[in-house]
């Protein structure tokens, strides 16, 4: 068996550039130096009490000027069974969730792993405001203000190796205070995964908050992740856990239905449900439906990862 | 005075009330922040359950012989009724008259399918629910309206088939129309329709 040890003039394989961040280079710089002059600003602790004023930027780029769906609407109407299957259920029945105090295992094929508090993981960061489309597989969808962090700067700092060719992601199991959990309509606790490149990509955000404010209980708190080119159930709600691994990690709905819910779910107008189209979507606040477009309308920063994939085999 | 005439002018008011509620919940605003989701499940729920509100009133004669035949026509209207509304909300607002996504469904998926196929068979049942058809079908009304079985069970794997993941109310549902319709058994040796206890 051959052991190759790494010699010091080669990068580890954690240190690659993605090709895709490689391509975004000049917007990488302009960022990079905009973190620079505002990082003191966001060195405090204690940013996540509820309620809380958190955005420390505005304007990203990938921010769409849609109307925003009004909060009253965007926390009110969700899809959260760990609280209820009803979409009623998640608001009216969080009150006794605790998202804080919160931790966060990091395990798998990287060089620092651990368990850290919330605060430590956002710490080092900028609380960034993204206007994301988010687009539910039943066929509605909503304009939400997230605040959070690219998952990429994160996941970057427990510096993945280059096993790390997929992030299997967790979310808390606590029957007693998540009433939805005590009926087994999937098997808890809920588990989500993105390959490497799509987790790394610069869309993908690590969120912490909405409408300018910490997230509401219902909404996934305290940490929870947004993909705004996939449907919604990819964006999994309240992280206790995110381990990189070599293969591909197990899905919550694609265990529950594999025929309906594969294991990418790309927003995609041209790969229906098995049970409903998904051509259309009813923008919430709007009586008619709209086109629902390729990859939620996020094509040009996207496509490329699925270059060479078949979309309706891999859907 | 007709039969009943006070009973059922009170029952055709009854029946109007989910539909109040409708409104009622449509102008103070309670409504969730998907109202025509709202409106498409509130329509069909109460279609299934005039349909099986309906098909109580048999087992209800033969096991305590209340006889309610004579609200039966107007409860089986209502189903209809309902599921007029249920299906033009999914016509206006979710394909707005756009035949070619319709036929689409229609085709394409099951729950879709079944519950249309369920709501062009209760055309023909509300087209001859009046005294001259059952004059003029005879002996075939009945056999006609016997229909009604398959629209029930349709409507339920309507239900059923385009849940996600939380069956328990079309299950419930689905319980309750096979009580009503193995309490039409013939094994079941209740009093049969005409007959009388000694």
């Amino acid at each position: 068996m051959l052991i190759r040890s790494p010699r010091c003039h080669e990068p580890k394989p954690s240190e690659i550039t993605p090709e895709s961040l490689f391509r975004r280079r000049r917007e990488f710089l302009r960022v990079s130096a905009a973190s620079l002059l505002l990082a003191p600003a966001a060195l405090h602790a204690g940013r996540l009490e509820p309620g809380r004023e958190i955005v420390e930027e505005k304007n990203s780029a990938f921010s769409t000027s849609e109307e925003q769906t009004p909060f009253d609407k965007a926390s009110r109407y969700n899809n959260f069974y760990e609280f209820g299957t009803h979409k009623s259920d998640p608001e009216r029945l969080s009150g006794d969730f605790q998202p804080l105090p919160w931790s966060v295992q990091v395990d798998g094929a990287c060089m620092k792993p651990g368990t850290h508090d919330l605060e430590d993981i956002i710490q080092p960061h900028k609380l960034e405001e993204r206007i994301y489309r988010l687009r539910c597989v039943e066929a509605w969808s909503m304009v939400i203000p997230w605040v959070g962090i690219p998952l990429g700067s994160v996941l970057s700092r427990f510096e993945p190796t280059g096993n790390a060719k997929y992030v299997a992601f967790t979310t808390v199991y606590r029957p007693e205070q998540m009433p939805g959990q005590k009926r087994s309509v999937i098997n808890w606790p809920y588990v989500e995964g993105l390959r490497m490149d799509e987790a790394m990509h610069p869309l993908t955000l690590l969120t912490v908050g909405m409408y300018g404010r910490v997230l509401p209980n219902q909404n996934g708190a305290p940490l929870r992740v947004v993909v705004p080119w996939k449907y919604g159930f990819k964006s999994i709600k309240s992280i206790v856990r995110i381990q990189f691994t070599e293969r591909r990690p197990p899905t919550s709905w694609n265990l529950k239905a594999p025929r309906e819910y594969g294991f990418y779910s790309n927003v995609n107008p041209d790969v229906d449900h098995p049970r409903w189209s998904q051509r259309k979507e009813r923008r919430i606040g709007d009586f008619f439906k709209r086109e629902t477009l390729q990859f939620n309308g996020y094509a040009e920063q996207v496509a490329q990862l699925y270059t060479g994939m078949d979309l309706r085999e891999q859907f | 005075m007709r039969r009943g005439g006070a009973a059922k002018a009170l029952l055709f008011c009854v029946c109007l009330v989910p539909l109040g509620v409708l409104f009622w919940r449509g102008f103070t605003d309670r409504f969730s922040a998907n109202p025509v989701e709202d409106i498409t499940h509130f329509t069909g729920d109460w279609t299934l359950y005039f349909l099986l509100i309906t098909l109580t009133v048999t087992p209800l004669r033969r096991l305590f012989r209340w006889n309610l035949v004579l609200f039966r026509r107007m409860l089986g209207l209502y189903a209809f009724f309902y599921a007029c509304l249920h299906f033009s909300t999914y016509l206006v607002f979710d394909h707005f008259f756009d035949l070619r996504d319709i036929v689409d469904d229609i085709v394409k998926r099951p729950y879709i399918t079944v519950g249309f196929t369920a709501f062009v068979l209760l055309i023909p049942l509300a087209a001859t629910s009046n005294n001259a058809m059952i004059r003029r079908l005879k002996k075939h009304w009945r056999t006609l309206h016997r229909l009604v079985y398959l629209i029930a069970v349709l409507g339920i794997l309507h239900y059923l088939w385009l849940v996600k993941a939380d069956v328990r109310t079309p299950v419930m549902l689905g319980i309750v129309l096979g009580v009503l319709l193995a309490l039409r058994s013939p094994y079941l040796k209740l009093p049969r329709r005409g007959s009388r206890a000694a």
